[in-house]
């Protein structure tokens, strides 16, 4: 990958970072309703797949598709006024984060787990019947790789030769449980097993996923079919904003004493199961907790900081990106906040 | 007597059925922190994890209750049903009468249910009367804590599968992980009757298919299930103020209809109006109107429901989900 292209990657990462880190306020302050997904820490996946795509060629996104939007076009604006619910967002405040639809730049998104897999391989059947030439991504978890209806548009994709890319986006973490304890086998085993290549490689190096995309849509666009892409990730938020697990870490004081009392009396009540198997579970919840704390791994593992150090030598483009993503992002705020003057920040 | 939330009301249920009977088992996502006090007294065997399947672990749950455990089918939120709606509909459904009443399926599916949160249309659905449709399946909606802990010792005493829905505006805990996020400010309309209450320590079970009237009246019965017992008790007492008589009936069990004590409200009071959380057409307020036309009982009939796809927009959403003055407004067109 050349320079310019790396800062232009980074250009469009830092563009969705700080979206979301615009979004995490609205939603701290409680002007966002509901549920927040963030994609911060997958930005390095997303960047590396979507910079290969062409016009008309689609997006079936899962619950966490802020970054792909922003890098995909739509307007942030626009975006931001969905998530705050105004009438002149995307889809009119009816979508929110989770139901993000732009029928002009084919992207549809979905809070069901596993459904962009059915999602991809039709907008593919499209495309190969209607504009050879285009493909489609389907964007999701490894939890979601557990949903039959994944695993059935896999195989349907690669009996048809369907020009999709499945993107799985491995953070390690089903909601709140360990993918590793209700995940059987190798990912990438079961998509060889419907003769589907697979690649498994380092999602915060957004130049690993680049070149390993550039042959995936090589392979969809002539016409041979599906790909797999299994790229890890670290997500500092978790789950969700608010995160149940995250919040007994970062304020174990005050949540603690919520969770703690009730544990142990219903650990200790009579009636139940032999005590080692209760000692095995309160084990098993404080290690959970544990595993929880992000921070040194995230630092490890932000696609950004990554892209920053390889880019060191361009010190004074990357200030200059920095300002311009900063400025844009500043007025998007600006013009969000005059449509809604309910919101002080 | 003590006074718990919703949430604790349902847990102790369960917690006591388990420890009486250890044939008992949860099953679903992320259970064992959900249930994080059933799993660190029941232990793994019986609280069980597991992935992102619900097809899988539903469909089950269906054999495993006919060949001897009784699980409790964890789908987190009813929406999510749709994955998993051929367990249900094509087989927990349907077995007891394939079989010729020979073997029977003694499953509960518990889900959360119900908006006006602002997590949007695939995340805030009740569907309890597209769930009632089904012959076979049981539909349980409570109201109160005590009806939540009532009907769940009844759900998982009964023979045949059992759908319980718990309203996420009553539970403290769901409205928590899907609404406020550890935030403070925020201004959610939770009935306060319904979020906690008092619970007796030993929990009995309360009858399916038995409604309850919340409050007596005489010039309209207003019929209603989960979050819009509250919302219609609220109106009952601004309709009381213009003169107005309303009996409240708190259906508490969808599937099987409590005949009895909806045809005799509305043979008193002549005019019904159906407060439902779930989508106006061909639900639940459609069949309570046949249902009682069928019986020669000459009444009229309004009915406030939810009329669209739920939009993710809170302040939106609360004019498409039934609310108090919606209710006001359309009793007051007798």
């Amino acid at each position: 990958m050349d320079t310019l292209t790396m800062l232009q990657i980074y250009k469009q990462m830092l563009r969705s970072r700080v979206f979301e880190e615009h979004v995490i306020n609205l939603w701290n302050k409680g002007y966002i309703f509901g549920e927040m997904h963030t994609s911060i820490g997958e930005e390095g996946i997303v960047a590396g797949i979507l910079n290969h795509l062409k016009e008309g060629d689609a997006l079936a996104l899962d619950h966490r598709g802020t970054c792909p939007s922003i890098i995909r076009g739509i307007d942030p604006k626009s975006l931001m006024l969905e998530f705050l619910g105004h009438k002149k967002g995307l889809c009119s405040g009816n979508g929110g984060h989770m139901h993000i639809f732009s029928k002009e730049k084919l992207v549809a998104s979905s809070g069901i787990v596993g459904s962009s897999g059915p999602a991809a391989a039709g907008f593919a059947l499209a495309a190969k019947q209607l504009n050879p030439g285009n493909v489609s991504v389907a964007f999701f978890g490894e939890g979601a790789m557990n949903q039959g209806m994944l695993m059935e548009s896999m195989n349907f994709a690669s009996v048809l030769k369907l020009p999709v890319l499945f993107v799985c986006k491995n953070n390690e973490w089903a909601i709140t449980t360990r993918s590793s304890s209700v995940t059987a086998g190798k990912l990438a085993d079961r998509a060889k097993a419907f003769k589907i290549p697979a690649h498994e490689l380092n999602g915060a190096d957004v130049e690993k996923v680049w070149n390993v995309a550039k042959i995936a849509f090589t392979r969809a666009r002539s016409g041979k079919g599906p790909t797999f892409v299994h790229a890890t990730c670290t997500r500092p938020h978790m789950h969700l904003l608010g995160d149940p697990l995250l919040r007994i870490v970062n304020e174990p004081l005050k949540e603690l004493k919520q969770v703690a009392g009730p544990l142990l009396k219903s650990a200790t009540s009579s009636g139940g199961a032999a005590i080692q198997k209760r000692l095995g579970s309160l084990t098993k919840i404080t290690s959970l907790i544990g595993k929880t704390a992000m921070g040194k791994l995230f630092k490890e593992n932000d696609p950004l900081l990554r892209v920053k150090k390889r880019l060191r030598g361009e010190k004074e483009k990357l200030e200059l990106i920095s300002e311009e993503v900063k400025t844009e992002m500043d007025t998007m705020i600006n013009e969000v906040l005059k449509l809604n003057e309910k919101i002080k920040l | 007597m003590d006074t718990i939330s919703f949430a604790n009301a349902i847990e102790s249920a369960i917690a006591q059925a388990m420890s009486a009977d250890s044939r008992i088992i949860i099953m679903g996502e992320d259970v064992q922190l959900l249930r994080m006090n059933l799993f660190a007294r029941f232990g793994s065997s019986r609280v069980i994890n597991t992935p992102i399947s619900e097809s899988a672990f539903l469909g089950a749950g269906v054999t495993a209750a006919m060949s001897g455990l009784r699980p409790i089918i964890e789908i987190m939120l009813i929406d999510f049903i749709g994955v998993a709606i051929d367990g249900l509909l094509n087989h927990a459904a349907k077995i007891e009468s394939f079989s010729g009443n020979k073997w029977n399926v003694p499953m509960v599916v518990r889900a959360s249910c119900g908006g006006g949160y602002g997590d949007g249309g695939q995340h805030e659905q009740s569907l309890w009367g597209w769930l009632a449709h089904i012959p076979g399946l049981t539909v349980v909606v409570p109201s109160t804590p005590f009806d939540a802990t009532g009907l769940m010792m009844s759900s998982i005493l009964h023979e045949g599968p059992v759908v319980y829905l718990e309203h996420k505006l009553l539970s403290d805990y769901w409205l928590d992980y899907m609404g406020k996020g550890g935030r403070d400010k925020l201004d959610f309309d939770v009935p306060v009757d319904g979020a906690s209450g008092f619970v007796p320590d030993k929990c009995k079970p309360i009858p399916i298919g038995k409604a309850a009237i919340r409050k007596e009246g005489k010039d309209l019965s207003m019929i209603s299930v989960g979050v819009g017992v509250h919302r219609s008790l609220e109106a009952a007492k601004i309709l009381d103020e213009e003169g107005i008589s309303v009996e409240v009936i708190d259906l508490r069990t969808v599937s099987p209809l409590d005949k009895t004590t909806i045809l005799d409200s509305v043979q008193k009071t002549e005019r019904l109006l159906v407060v439902d959380e779930d989508y106006e057409q061909f639900g639940l307020s459609g069949e309570l109107a046949a249902m009682i036309l069928e019986n020669d009982i000459s009444f009229k009939y309004k009915r406030v429901c939810t009329t669209d796809t739920i939009p993710y927009s809170h302040p939106r959403e609360k004019m498409i989900i039934p609310n108090t003055k919606r209710i006001v407004d359309t009793a007051l067109l007798f």
